[in-house]
């Protein structure tokens, strides 16, 4: 759930990339890697920014860039989205490849990881036969010493011919250095000319063939050896961008196709057809990475795996991946109920106070009952109620979430919940953007970029509002804590309050399942496509580190965009309940509207009016409901859950209420942010019409059947 | 030449790549991996339902569906526990 400033909100809308210098002088930067390897953490440590970062495989899911100033000299870096290959065989990889051809870097540093290097030099080497311009970090030092994985650096630099830097980002060791020799790199006259990947015989006669006549037409803008090596691999979307960026049209270049033809004559009279080459070429990039890393890397191997290799077993296997999956999930909002009880009784007392002190300066200033209204009963008492419901799960639970991504779990969850999703024809990366979306809807539909097929990514995008985000649990514990558990504190009642509330999620995880499976068997049909997921080593979480940057990041960041949106809908639902029209105020009219509507979902008008209010912000749906009925009644002192309850229960609550009430917050329309991210990434007002109709009607549905139900087996 | 399929190896058991039937998008993936003829691999785990399974290529574990696992012909079935090789034939 990657939820920080940038990928949540407006800022997960993400649009074409615009080069930010400070200076013209300044230096531009490719960040590339494969994913997983910490690049973003590397990213963060060095420009300061706070990309997201979690121990799992795609969150970069476009460019994201920064600046970074060293020893004087500004720096522009260019966060890569992590790939495996330059082969541009996905989005993410053209995304990668297009940037280093054509985007202007002055040079690139690629990230890898010191556990798992012999992968990494793969597009080491690939990036290098692009841009010899290229420094290479082998991060995550510190886990290879902790598995016992020396690497020799300086060999490495030698083998490569390019400078090699160890960090260790997350403790911010080597970064300094990295610099130094970007530093070094970018000043020096003469790119390094690392010893080139040698193919077979025939390949590197094709290349020669090619290659006078392409440095021609190209003249330094890209390297003649790669692109005749792609020209010979018939690599369709680079021709596009070859005409595209530099105005060259290959297949119309006479002499350029001769001498294609030429080459490809070489080649097929070797026996090398389309596919043979590309086995070749891919193959010889694999050798030559094992021969490399088989000089600079010692371990003991057996040993180092063994430890991950148990827990995978213990967390994936058929008798215990499931239950300690459910466990961790309801440990984790047992934790999150049970610590946050405390601190909510304690803001919300703090808060009230102060909106007493409040009433009492505007009295002593004589000021107009409706400013005082307006400001102290409208806006103030909303952010109030907002700030204490909201703030203390999510300090808790956050942190908590981030500690599990950090170690490595999420990836594993995506495997043991990968069985549904193939019965939904769904992909298995499904369950990584649906567990991003416990973080943010909106980041999660975004994050359904790493999922390739088009049939698949709209799936996913359309279900993901099925799992609650964070602006919905703070409701959803709430109502829970007040109507099936009970204030007080107290252990057993912690429990059963965080069961209830696995119970909820697992219900939309339950509706994702079953909803993918509809769409794929109606209006998207399809067979699932192919996908690899790799699960990283498991890593000690930052606990820190974590803790800051969920507290500060995520906490404050979704806390900001809830008051920022709950002031003026305080204010609103104040004017609307005090202008009177007609004998009745404006809330009245809108509530007895929606009421009888209402009714029938086993909700009331006030409560479908505080949903399609919290368009904006689902956080801000109990506040509203608040405000809504203290408004029309007497003033009461609101100073914890039970006063609340006893709130609720006057307005005519009941436990179907309760219930509805969260079936209804856990399946509704998207919030607005969500909605917009949704069409951007569709790119069609249709699809997200159908993400929103979707949820509505499915949610209405179930409130009907719930509600009727009860009501005619006389339980409500 | 090739009687198995990487979808057959039980966890623990480790074997070489013969060849990779699959279509070309998965294919180039599964080379990309590290996944070309020889390398030896090694099935660590499997998911509740037996479907999908993991498994170590060249030090990343990766997980793939039955269906795409099957498209990885195998042969050389090593015993278990078999000291850690690295490519076989190139």
């Amino acid at each position: 759930m990657g939820l920080t400033n940038t990928s949540t909100g407006a800022g997960a809308v993400d649009g074409g990339l615009v080069l930010q210098k400070n200076r013209p002088e300044d230096r531009v930067i490719a960040l590339a890697g494969n994913p997983n390897v910490g690049k973003s953490t590397v990213f963060n440590a060095l420009t300061g920014l706070r990309q997201h970062t979690g121990n799992w495989p795609g969150k970069t899911v476009a460019n994201a860039q920064g600046q970074c100033e060293h020893r004087e000299r500004g720096y522009v870096l260019v966060d890569l989205p992590g790939t495996y290959s330059l082969m541009a065989h996905s989005a993410e990889e053209e995304v990668a490849r297009d940037f280093l051809c054509f985007g202007g870097a002055d040079a690139a540093v690629v990230v890898c990881d010191a556990t798992c290097l012999e992968r990494n030099l793969n597009l080491v080497l690939q990036t290098l036969e692009l841009e010899p311009r290229c420094v290479v970090c082998v991060n995550l030092l510190d886990e290879a010493r902790k598995k016992g994985i020396r690497v020799d650096l300086e060999g490495l630099a030698r083998r490569l011919g390019v400078p090699v830097v160890g960090t260790a980002a997350g403790r911010g060791e080597g970064l300094e250095e990295l610099m130094d020799a970007v530093a070094e790199l970018t000043a020096a006259p003469e790119a390094p000319a690392p010893p080139p990947v040698r193919y077979l015989p025939p390949i590197e006669a094709a290349v020669e063939q090619l290659r006078p006549l392409l440095e021609t037409r190209l003249a330094g803008r890209l390297s003649a050896r790669w692109t005749a090596l792609r020209l010979l691999d018939q690599d369709a979307a680079l021709l596009e961008r070859l005409s595209e960026t530099l105005g060259w049209d290959v297949q119309r270049d006479e002499a350029v196709q001769k001498a294609l033809e030429g080459a490809r004559g070489v080649l097929a009279r070797s026996g090398l057809g389309a596919k043979e080459l590309r086995d070749c070429l891919v193959s010889r990039l694999v050798l030559t990475a094992e021969e490399l890393c088989a000089g600079v890397v010692s371990c003991e191997r057996e040993e180092r795996l063994e430890r991950d290799r148990k827990l995978d077993r213990l967390l994936t296997s058929r008798a215990t991946g499931i239950p300690l999956m459910l466990l961790l999930l309801a440990g984790v909002f047992w934790l999150t109920i049970q610590g946050a009880n405390y601190p909510s009784q304690l803001l919300s007392a703090g808060l009230f106070w102060v909106q007493d002190r409040l009433s009492d300066l505007f009295t002593a200033l004589n000021a107009p009952a409706w400013l005082h209204g307006a400001l102290v009963l409208g806006v103030y008492r909303v952010l109030a109620w907002v700030v204490s419901v909201m703030l203390p799960p999510m300090a808790i639970f956050f942190p908590l979430f981030t500690l599990l991504e950090d170690f490595g779990y999420l990836p594993r969850v995506a495997f043991v919940l990968d069985h549904a999703f193939q019965k939904a024809s769904a992909c298995g990366k499904q369950a990584l953007t649906m567990a991003m979306g416990f973080g943010c809807n909106a980041a999660g539909v975004v994050g359904c970029r790493i999922i390739d097929s088009p049939r698949e990514r709209l799936i996913a995008i359309l279900t993901n509002n099925f799992v609650p985000c964070n602006g919905r649990f703070p409701t959803l514990i709430a109502i829970i804590t007040m109507f099936f558990v009970g204030t007080g504190a107290g252990m057993g009642r912690g429990v059963l309050s965080a069961l209830l509330l696995t119970g909820v999620i697992l219900l939309g995880v339950f509706l994702t399942f079953w909803v993918s499976r509809l769409l794929s068997g109606t209006i998207l049909k399809g067979v699932p496509s192919s996908f690899t997921l790799e699960l990283p080593p498991y890593r000690r979480p930052r606990i820190g580190q974590v803790i800051v940057r969920s507290v500060l990041d995520r906490t404050l960041f979704v806390l900001g965009r809830a008051v920022s949106v709950a002031a003026p809908a305080g204010l609103l639902i104040w004017l609307c309940a005090n202008v009177k029209v007609g004998g009745g105020s404006i809330l009245d009219w809108c509530t007895g509207f929606l009421d009888p509507f209402a009714r029938l979902l086993g909700l009331d008008g006030v409560i479908l009016m505080a949903f399609l209010l919290g368009f904006p912000a689902n956080e801000i749906v109990l506040p509203i409901i608040i405000m809504a009925y203290l408004s029309s009644g007497s003033l009461l002192a609101l100073d914890d859950l039970e006063a609340l309850r006893a709130l609720l229960v006057d307005n005519g609550w009941t436990w179907l209420t309760a219930v509805c009430t969260m079936l209804f917050s856990l399946v509704h329309w998207p919030c607005s942010t969500t909605c917009l991210t949704i069409g951007k990434e569709t790119g069609s007002a249709k699809w997200t019409l159908v993400s929103i109709l979707l949820p509505t009607g499915i949610g209405m549905l179930v409130c009907f059947s719930v509600a009727t139900t009860a009501r005619l087996l006389g339980l409500a | 030449m090739s009687e198995y399929s990487l979808s057959a190896l039980r966890v623990g058991q480790s074997a070489y790549v013969a060849e990779i039937q699959a279509d070309e998008a998965m294919r180039r993936r599964l080379l990309d991996l590290g996944l070309i003829r020889g390398t030896r691999v090694t099935c660590t785990a499997k998911s509740p339902a037996g479907d999908p399974a993991a498994y170590l290529i060249r030090g990343a574990v990766i997980a793939l569906r039955g269906r795409d696992a099957r498209g990885v012909r195998l042969e050389g079935l090593c015993p278990e526990r078999a000291p850690a090789g690295r490519t076989a034939l190139a």
